[in-house]
Parts: C-alpha cells; sequence; structure tokens
C-alpha cells in the first residue's frame, strides 16, 4: 500500500528533515510512527497524502507513484487518503454533519447518499446523536472522533492519524485506538504517528521509529 | 500506475450533481453575504456608486442630445437687411425666398414690428424714445426645410442669402448648437473614460473584497484540500460571490440613476417651460438597465476571478 524508496525531504530554512527513508507497508496492515518531535513523523505523513513532495526519492501509495502523479490528480489522489490530525482541523462554523459530509460533497455525491454515509460514519465513532451540534460544543476527545468520522467517511483504503492523541487522557486515548484496529478488522490500512509509546508498546501492532530524520527502528516488515 | 478511482455513476447522474453543486455554491455565497450585512451592503454600495456615475452622465448627455436634436430642426439663418430698404423691398424679397425649395418658411420681421418686440423686452424704453428714427433692421427668418439642414448647406445658405443686394449681415442661429454638440460629444468621450477608470476601480474593489474573504477562510480552504477539493471547487463560492457582489452593485446603480433622473424632473420641466417648451428626462430605460446590471455582473466576476487566480493556486505539494 505504502512504499519509500529512499527518500529525502529537505527543507530550505531548515535542512533534511527526512534522510534516506525505505520502508515498505502492506494492505491491511496497521503500523505505528514514533519518534521525539520533530524526528520527521509528521514530515513522513505529509509525503503520503502528497501534502508535500520529497526532495529525493520515490514514494509509491496503492500502486499511484506521487512523484509522477500531475498536480491536477493531487485531490483525487487525496480522497484516497483519510487524513487525521492532532487539532482535528474541523470547521467550527459549521455542524458535526457537516464537518463529516465535507469529502463526500467535494467528491459530488448526492444528498441522500452523504445523509446515508455521514450518519453510517457517526454511528461507527459513537456520535450518531450529536451530528446537530458544532465542534466547540464537544469535548476533545468527542473532536477526534468527528475528525476520524470525516477520514473514514469515503472509505478510504488508507489512514494516516499524525498525533491523534495528543491531547487526550490515556483512557480516551485506549478508546481511539480500539477505533483503528476495528477499521484495520475491515482492511484498512492505518500508519499513526504518535509518541505515547506506553500505550503502543502493549500492542501487537508493528512499530517504525524515527530519530533526526532517520528511520533507526522497524519492529516488523523487512 | 493506476488512475485515482472517480465516484463510480451515470454521466446524466454526474451533471445532476454538478448543477446541484452550482446552485449550491450559488445560494451558499448570497448567503454569507447577507450573513455580513454592513460589509456587503458598503460594498455594493461602493459598486452602485461607481457604475452609477458613468450611467448618469451617459443619461444626461444622451437627454442634451434629443433635446438639441429636436432645435436642430429649427435651425435659423437671421438675414438682417439694410437700413434704407423699405418694407414694400422687403415683403417682396421675403416673396421671392419663399419660393425656394430649401427654404421651409420665411417669416420677415419687420422694422417697426422688432421695435415693438424690443420695447416689450423692457429696459429699453428710455434709450429708444431719444432716439429719433428706428435703429433696428427688418429681419428676415429663414427656416430650411428638414433636408437642407446640415452645416454645410446652412453656410452656403448664409452666403447666398448674403449676395443678396438687400442683405447687410447675417447670423447663423446653429453656432451655438454647433458648439453645444461639439462639447456633447466631448462628454461622451469623457463619459467613457470616467467609465472605463470606474469599471477598473470595480474590478478592484471586488478583487479586494474576495481577495480578504479568501484569507479570512484560509483554514476552511486547507481542510477542503485535505480531503480532496478540487481546484473549482474551492473557487466556485468565491466567483459567485463575484457574480452577486456585481450583480447587487448594478441594480443599486439602477437605482441611483433612476432616482436622481426622478429628482431632476421637476426642475428640467420648470426649466423647459421658461423656454415655452416641454421636456421629459429619458432614464436608462430596459436596455440601458440591463446594460449596467450585465456590466456589473461581468467586473465582478472578472474581479473576483482575478483575485481567486491569485490567491488559491488550488492543492498543490511543496
Amino acid at each position: 500500500m505504502i512504499e519509500f524508496d529512499h527518500v529525502h525531504k529537505r527543507y530550505p530554512e531548515r535542512g533534511e528533515a527526512l534522510s534516506d527513508i525505505s520502508f515498505a507497508l502492506a494492505a491491511g496492515e496497521m503500523a505505528f510512527l514514533t519518534g521525539h518531535s520533530g524526528a520527521g513523523k509528521s514530515t513522513l505523513l505529509r509525503l503520503i497524502g502528497l501534502l508535500e513532495r520529497p526532495s529525493r526519492g520515490r514514494v509509491v501509495v496503492d500502486g499511484r507513484d506521487l512523484g509522477a502523479l500531475p498536480r491536477r490528480q493531487i485531490p483525487l489522489h487525496r480522497r484516497q487518503v483519510g487524513m487525521i490530525f492532532q487539532d482535528h482541523r474541523l470547521l467550527a462554523d459549521r455542524s458535526v454533519f457537516d464537518n463529516v459530509a465535507l469529502p463526500l460533497q467535494v467528491m459530488g455525491y448526492g444528498h441522500r447518499e452523504i445523509g446515508r454515509r455521514v450518519r453510517a460514519a457517526l454511528d461507527h465513532v459513537g456520535l450518531l446523536k450529536r451530528e446537530r451540534a458544532t465542534p466547540v460544543a464537544l469535548s476533545g476527545g468527542e473532536q477526534q472522533r468527528v475528525g476520524i468520522a470525516r477520514a473514514v467517511v469515503a472509505r478510504p483504503p488508507l489512514l494516516l492519524a499524525d498525533e491523534p492523541t495528543g491531547n487526550l487522557d490515556p483512557e480516551l486515548s485506549r478508546e481511539i485506538f480500539e477505533l483503528f484496529e476495528r477499521f484495520q478488522y475491515v482492511g484498512v490500512t492505518l500508519l499513526i504517528a504518535t509518541h505515547d509509546l506506553s500505550l503502543v508498546a502493549r500492542m501487537p501492532y508493528r512499530i517504525m521509529t524515527l530519530a533526526d530524520g532517520r528511520l533507526v527502528n522497524d519492529s516488523g516488515g523487512w | 500506475m493506476s488512475r485515482v478511482r472517480r465516484p463510480s455513476a451515470r454521466p446524466s447522474e454526474l451533471l445532476l450533481i454538478w448543477l446541484a453543486h452550482h446552485l449550491r455554491s450559488a445560494r451558499e455565497s448570497l448567503r454569507r453575504l447577507f450573513g455580513m450585512p454592513l460589509p456587503t451592503t458598503m460594498t455594493v454600495a461602493v459598486i452602485g456608486i461607481s457604475l452609477a456615475l458613468p450611467a448618469t452622465l451617459y443619461v444626461g448627455t444622451d437627454n442634451l442630445r434629443t433635446m438639441t436634436g429636436r432645435w436642430d430642426q429649427t435651425a435659423a439663418i437671421s438675414l438682417f437687411l439694410r437700413h434704407e430698404v423699405d418694407s414694400d423691398t422687403a415683403r417682396a424679397l421675403a416673396e421671392r425666398l419663399r419660393a425656394r425649395p430649401e427654404l421651409a418658411r420665411v417669416e420677415l420681421i419687420e422694422r417697426e414690428q422688432a421695435l415693438a418686440e424690443f420695447k416689450e423686452l423692457g429696459g429699453f424704453e428710455g434709450a429708444l424714445e431719444a432716439l429719433d428714427d428706428n435703429p433696428l433692421p427688418a429681419v428676415l427668418a429663414l427656416y430650411p426645410g428638414p433636408d437642407h439642414a446640415t452645416p454645410e448647406q446652412l453656410r452656403a445658405l448664409e452666403q447666398q442669402a448674403l449676395a443678396l443686394p438687400e442683405a447687410d449681415f447675417a447670423r447663423m442661429d446653429t453656432l451655438w448648437i454647433e458648439r453645444l454638440q461639439a462639447i456633447l460629444a466631448l462628454a461622451e468621450t469623457a463619459t467613457l473614460l470616467l467609465g472605463a477608470l470606474l469599471g477598473l476601480g470595480v474590478l478592484l474593489i471586488v478583487g479586494n473584497t474576495i481577495r480578504l474573504e479568501i484569507l479570512n477562510r484560509r483554514g476552511e480552504i486547507e481542510i477542503m484540500e485535505l480531503v480532496g477539493a478540487t481546484a473549482a471547487f474551492i473557487r466556485r463560492p468565491f466567483l459567485y460571490a463575484g457574480a452577486w457582489y456585481g450583480l447587487l452593485g448594478g441594480l443599486c446603480a439602477t437605482l441611483l440613476v433612476t432616482l436622481s433622473a426622478t429628482t431632476l424632473q421637476g426642475s428640467v420641466s420648470r426649466l423647459a417651460a421658461l423656454y415655452g417648451g416641454e421636456f421629459r428626462l429619458a432614464g436608462l430605460g430596459l436596455g440601458g438597465t440591463l446594460a449596467v446590471v450585465v456590466t456589473g455582473v461581468a467586473l465582478g466576476l472578472v474581479g473576483s476571478w482575478i483575485a481567486v487566480g491569485r490567491h488559491l493556486q488550488g492543492a498543490e505539494a511543496h
């Protein structure tokens, strides 16, 4: 599903953020990406979502060589990648329903189909009753679940999460990770960046560790 | 390399969805405009005034043109006869001139009649009574037919009239009309120029308003890009907003022009009455109204198009 081949990312102002990263993530696999802040976790995820392009090397997602993807195709690529952020990235002036519906509207789904899918996604994350609320009326954990519902509503084969539990207490974090496990169970590929090592260590999943932009440890894969 | 999949739907269905999205974008933009009444009103008012100014000038020059066009037909040459020409000769000359085909009408104002009229004007009675003799000459007012009223023909007619042995000098009443028309032509050019400048102003106003709106909604736009919105999808509501601004501004402008025309009608009627005439101010008319509104919409669209092109590059990987 994801293939990194000697990938480098260099910022003119910060220097090398990622150095010579190579790994592969199989379809249906769930993996954690750990490391200190600034180790390059977010940068790596941004390369997969095509928020940025690598300076050198090749990134292939779901068979698509992202380096060869024309700009026009970027939106279509992103529809195939659900992204979850630490700060949720929700629209404060719209209801929970409208926030979750956004990807479907963008993709041109019809009204009824949108209603059906949004409610299914909200049901998944246990927020069906809050669809009319605005995000500010929700707790941090609920907001993150709205973000997750939005990421999965279009049923992308790949989910990326950047510190999804960064602001949550351990109990809520565990709930979020259980949610991710359920998605993995139905065949979604997940790559989750987190520094919540205590939680991750107790789960039987692959862990990749970044330090100073290098992949220093990989518990699975090659 | 596999292509990115699009949602599967029949083409007719996709068209309907596309149309529905346009409708929603248009409605959403309008709702947003009404959601911030004060800034919207100010922007619309500025656009309205910018469009109303050249439109008012246009209506003004247009009205003056119809007015002078009417006077054109009564253009005349006043032929002053020599002092020694007596009444009978003058009458005979008038008769002779009436026979000429290019003259529609010839009026003779005899010396006594001229004096009486002059006295009637007032203020000169004393001065005239001090004179032994009537100092005023007899005058022939020559009115050319409508087919002989171009400035060149009038000048030719004047020359011929001056060649008559009874003629002393001639005055063309058309000179001031010609001057007025030259001024009108100048005013029309100025209107065009002003219109172009103010149109540019509208472009900048809409462009800047949309630019601020884009900056305000930066976060929302980023999220849309994250979930895979195409550039066209993101631009659409802003383009509609520009068109709405233009439409509302255009309507505001037509309202302003109509209002000014109605306000001025009273004074114009009074003025026309003083000149012994009647004149109804023409407004923008249906064509003019449509032109102003369409211009507004077009300028709004182009202005937002420029802003959107400069500030919304669409999803890009850096």
